[in-house]
């Protein structure tokens, strides 16, 4: 896990002051989706050995939830977006 | 007598003398000493008992991998168990007690445990205490915790304080010995911003304890010339007695730094001890390397010790280890040690090595025993003589002795280099694992690196220095040393132990691990090296192996016909050497761990004489005592009654308050809330249901427009944090494009119900505004003025106790004022303060449900709420997996009312609802009761459950079974509004 995150609105801050949410890959289905489509969304994820996508609020911070690349076994950090700007 | 203090040389103090106690001995050391050079000095050889079979223990080192002299430093709160005495600097009234003995150091009950070691090889007590499966824990458990054990801790506060503190840097040097030293003073004259570390109280690692020479100074002068020069640097942060003791991700590192642990008198105003974690934009390892103990029969002796080690006591702290020194060194690292005893006049009666050559350049006159090794020693509580084997004809001799070095060559410290995964690889030429590759600009250096001469240490700490501070495009200046070139310090193969040892041959001293627990294990299959480890603790507790691992890794190889490089190591985890608890923690304990929330109108509460409850970190008043009643009930009683006879006043400041503003601000409600909020009229609230998207209800609370574009949401108490975050996810990460914008405003104003038939003539008479029923019907809210328009205020005419109500928020710091006035203007109208207690009370009766309904688990179906969901919306957090057929099934918990069956009788939350006829167990439980209490109104026990069926079964007769105390009462389900079902009063 990183030590360091540098969010974009706030620079180099420590992991500390954010909160995981996990996988941000996933997209929420339209509400006509079906069934199965729903439960893959709300409770099935996967656990990638490698480059992962997720969400990190920055919680202590400027409270924007960002988008994280990183690679689980390197640990290094790709990427921190604003999840808002990505959409 | 053997060991003694030198009359001359050595970096201590001879004209400070410094008393001192061991085991309530009074001693006396000097200024410069450490608490094991001053023991070493008075001839205390022996410091401590072993682990397991209590055996006689003495120093085996100088340093922070020490195994053997672990001591209890001070009293009650600032006991500190597990010191390796080697680490602690001398100081007046110090006082160091031993460990693991009863009753004394010198004689030992457990000892006897010694005699029995047959048996107790490793594994023992996984095989022998195996059965009956429950006198494990009741009786094993304890006693081989109780026999088998370190210091003990003391169940006092500690009185001291700690910190936590972050540094950066460009560079950040790991040891200043003389890889760090060369390091650091190219990087100081670079002006990179420097941190140098290093563990001991005074800089210089190796320097301070060999006789060799830098730029034609004696080595330590070299040293303390060089730290003049970087303390004088305003680029360069030392930090002395401080241990680097993990490294994580993007360079940053946590660091251990002892402010106050060698003083006799600690300082109020400073910590204890700081914990550092340090970022560092490229760091050097110049950590150096431990030397190897030899594994051979009786290799614990008190009065041996690493060859090393005796040169620091020697050279550093002027002390003789003994009179008759013996040498035993694969390597050339105990002729110099046999070269430096010489030179202070002590007797080495022989250098005994496996290598089949003398030393080349050694001239000294010790006699020199080749190809030779020690097969067994004598001696109790100190060494008195050894067993020589030649290896070639194998005849044996023996030779007195009072101390032995030994040196079965060297480690590198690569720990650091390894906390983020990487391994170490081995390497023949060097005969030691290496550091792995450099990784994100950690690089390690000199003896860290496997470079073991001095002149090779100084040029690699300069060079990687240079080339750091280039890669982060600072100009270097380079600093240059001239030093003898020291022999080409060739590394002879690794000599792993000596075959069939005379006695336990020792390979972890700490968890007395010898050489048969480790053939044991590969005999019986744990030979990969981290079941080995596990299997016989070789590597485990406080030195974590420091001095045992790579023998034990050579064991293994030999062993199992392979290499160290097969083998390999186990994993290295951060701490290098242990952290207090105090640390760790800093300043966060007491309130600054769990910090007290009060709320706007706590102080208005407590002039009221309320009693306070804690929710989580709130102090929330619970209940306002009057004059004459004893018993909690009877003064919630009285609330409840009042509330609803005349009026009653009630903090509700802590429910969390979120502004909403922006022109999509309705849409973004409505699709947070599982009712419709589109059309919610500006001046009015709603009650609104937050589902989580898996369908279960998430919060509950009311939502006011307050205008167009401009909402104020209320969230329970204990969700308030979580709510906001959940509502930022929802418009910054699901909805982006709605234009919304969230503020928390929980402790911005205080908040108040004014509750009971009584409340609206009392807030006419502050409320500057019309609020007759007419004029602000229920559910109204709006901004009101107050007291002539002094105060701007909220008022929301909403009810939790059923009563005609009224929530009024006013800015916080206006909340005791006007909560007062109120008190003061309903005293004719019999108003009352009333706490959460009766506000509880007053709930149940009226059937209004909290998180104690709303527990994660439940549906806005099973709560009767299940046409509040809105079928038009077209979506809402939720709203798909509602529709599951598990979560529309008819036979859930669904909730209902309850009462007992005989008023008399009385039942708790969390009892259980069975069939009348049913047996008490789980498999017949029909559901619980979720709350309960008494009803002053109705005058007995009432509550809420959650019982299968629950609504279809109104009217009929259960059991309320409470299984902890195995009683069972008969109860009736019934309507969960027990008080105004047709909500008349609330309408008023």
């Amino acid at each position: 896990m990183a030590s360091l995150i540098t969010c974009p609105h706030c620079g180099v801050r420590p992991k500390e002051e954010f909160t995981i949410r996990g996988d941000a890959s996933v997209t929420r289905p339209s509400p006509e989706a079906d069934g199965e489509v729903w439960h893959a969304y709300v409770h099935l994820r996967d656990n990638p050995r490698g480059l992962h996508k997720e969400y990190w609020h920055h919680t202590s911070g400027c409270r924007r939830w960002l988008v994280v690349t990183r690679d689980t076994v390197s640990h290094d950090v790709i990427d921190v977006s604003d999840a808002g700007a990505l959409a | 007598m053997s060991a003694y203090r030198l009359s001359n040389g050595g970096l201590i103090d001879r004209s400070k003398p410094i008393d001192f106690k061991f085991d309530g001995k009074p001693l006396q050391g000097f200024a410069g000493d450490t608490l094991a050079s001053a023991l070493l000095a008075n001839d205390k050889l022996l410091v401590g008992r072993s682990f397991k079979y209590h055996r006689p223990r003495g120093l085996l080192t100088a340093g922070a991998a020490e195994p053997n002299a672990l001591v209890t430093l001070g009293q009650d709160g600032r006991t500190e168990t597990n010191t390796r005495a080697t680490m602690v600097e001398l100081h007046h009234g110090l006082e160091a007690r031993s460990q693991n003995r009863w009753p004394s150091l010198d004689h030992d009950i457990g000892a006897i445990n010694g005699m029995l070691s047959p048996f107790l090889g490793a594994g023992f007590y996984y095989k022998t205490f195996m059965w009956p499966a429950a006198f494990w824990e009741k009786l094993y458990e304890p006693i081989i915790r109780k026999a088998a054990g370190l210091g003990r801790a003391s169940y006092v506060p500690d009185p001291d304080t700690y910190e936590k503190s972050w540094a950066h840097c460009d560079l950040l040097i790991i040891g200043a010995g003389p890889t760090g030293l060369a390091a650091a003073l190219t990087a100081a004259r670079s002006k990179a911003r420097v941190i140098l570390v290093d563990e001991g109280s005074m800089l210089g690692g190796s320097l301070l304890c060999e006789t060799t020479e830098i730029n034609d100074q004696p080595a330590a002068e070299f040293a303390a010339q060089a730290i003049v020069e970087l303390s004088a640097a305003e680029n360069v942060q030392i930090l002395k007695r401080t241990t680097v003791v993990g490294a994580y991700d993007d360079n940053v590192f946590g660091a251990l730094e002892r402010v106050q642990k060698h003083v006799s008198v600690i300082d109020d105003n400073k910590p204890v001890e700081r914990f550092w974690r340090i970022s560092a934009k490229q760091a050097i390892l110049a950590t150096g390397a431990e030397e190897r103990p030899l594994v051979f029969g009786g290799n614990d002796r008190p009065g041996m010790m690493m060859a090393g080690a005796m040169r620091t006591y020697l050279n550093r702290f002027a002390v003789a280890p003994g009179k008759q020194v013996a040498i035993f060194s694969n390597g050339p690292s105990g002729w110099q040690t046999a070269r430096d005893l010489e030179a202070n006049g002590v007797d080495v009666v022989a250098i005994v090595t496996p290598e089949t050559a003398s030393n080349k350049s050694y001239q000294g006159k010790a006699r020199i025993i080749a190809n030779a090794v020690i097969a067994g020693t004598s001696g109790e509580k100190r060494l008195k003589g050894l067993t020589i084997r030649h290896i070639g004809s194998g005849s044996e001799e023996t030779l007195a002795c009072d101390a032995l070095g030994m040196s079965g060559g060297w480690s590198p410290i690569v720990h650091l280099a390894c906390h983020r995964g990487d391994k170490p690889k081995w390497s023949d030429a060097h005969a030691a694992f290496l550091p792995p590759a450099p990784r994100d600009g950690l690089i390690a250096a000199g003896g860290a690196a496997g470079t073991y001469s001095l002149a090779a240490c100084l040029q690699d700490g300069g060079t990687l220095a240079a080339e750091a501070l280039d890669n982060l495009g600072h100009s270097v200046s380079r600093a240059e040393f001239s030093t003898q070139q020291d022999e080409k310090a060739e590394m002879p193969a690794p000599f792993w132990y000596v075959k069939a040892p005379k006695g336990k041959a020792f390979v972890d001293f700490q968890n007395d691990v010898h050489l048969k627990d480790l053939g044991l294990a590969v005999r019986e299959g744990y030979d990969h090296v981290e079941l080995a480890k596990r299997y016989t603790t070789n590597g485990m507790a406080t030195d974590q192996g420091k001095l045992s691992n790579v023998n034990a890794i050579g064991i293994l190889a030999e062993a199992t016909g392979t290499s160290p490089d097969v083998v390999g190591t186990t994993t290295f985890r951060p701490f290098y050497t242990p952290v207090s608890f105090g640390a760790l923690t800093g300043s966060h304990i007491g309130a600054h761990f769990h910090p007290t929330r009060v709320s706007p109108l706590f102080k208005w509460a407590e002039k009221h004489g309320a009693r306070f409850v804690e929710t989580g970190l709130w102090h929330r008043s619970s209940w306002f005592p009057k004059e004459g009643e004893s018993d909690w009930r009877e003064s919630v009683d009285r609330e409840a009654k009042t509330v609803r006879s005349h009026a009653g006043i009630c903090d509700v400041s802590t429910l969390g308050k979120i502004e909403i503003f922006g022109s999509d601000a309705a849409e973004f409600i409505n699709r947070v809330y599982c009712n419709g909020f589109l059309k919610l009229p500006v001046g009015k609230a709603r009650y609104g249901l937050m589902l989580r998207e898996d369908g279960f209800i998430y919060d509950d609370g009311t939502t006011s427009r307050l205008g167009e574009n401009h909402f104020f949401m209320t969230t329970t108490t204990a969700f308030a944090a979580g709510v906001l975050t959940h509502l930022e996810c929802c418009s910054q990460v699901l909805w982006p494009d709605l234009d919304v914008r969230l503020v928390s405003v929980s402790d911005q104003w205080a908040q108040m119900a004014i509750a009971g038939p009584n409340a609206r003539k009392i807030l006419a008479e502050i409320v500057d505004e019309d609020i007759s029923d007419a004029a602000f019907p229920f559910l109204a809210a709006r901004e009101v003025g107050l007291s002539g328009g002094q105060i701007k205020g909220r008022l929301f005419r909403i009810s939790f106790s059923g009563e005609l109500a009224f929530e009024l928020a006013v800015p916080a710091g206006y909340g005791e004022a006007v909560a007062d006035a109120i008190l003061s203007l309903g005293e004719d109208h019999g108003i009352t303060p009333y706490g959460t207690e009766a506000l509880n009370v007053l709930r149940i009766e009226k059937g209004h449900v909290t998180h104690a309904e709303i527990n994660g688990t439940v549906t806005p179906g099973d709560l009767g709420f299940g046409r509040m969901v809105s079928a038009k919306k077209p979506d809402f957090i939720g709203r798909v997996m509602l529709q599951r057929e598990g979560l529309q099934a008819t036979d859930r918990l669904r909730l209902v009312g309850i009462r007992p069956l005989d008023p008399a009788e009385s039942f708790v939350s969390g009892s259980h609802i069975l069939d009348v006829d049913a047996a008490p167990t789980g498999a017949n439980d029909l559901g619980h009761v979720t709350s309960s209490c008494f009803s002053p109104h109705l005058g007995h026990t009432i509550g809420l459950a959650m019982v299968k069926h629950g609504p279809e079964l109104i009217g009929e007769e259960i059991v309320i079974w409470n299984g902890l105390k195995q009683q069972s009462i008969r109860g009736v389900l019934c309507e969960p509004v027990f008080v105004d079902p047709k909500g008349e009063k609330l309408h008023a």
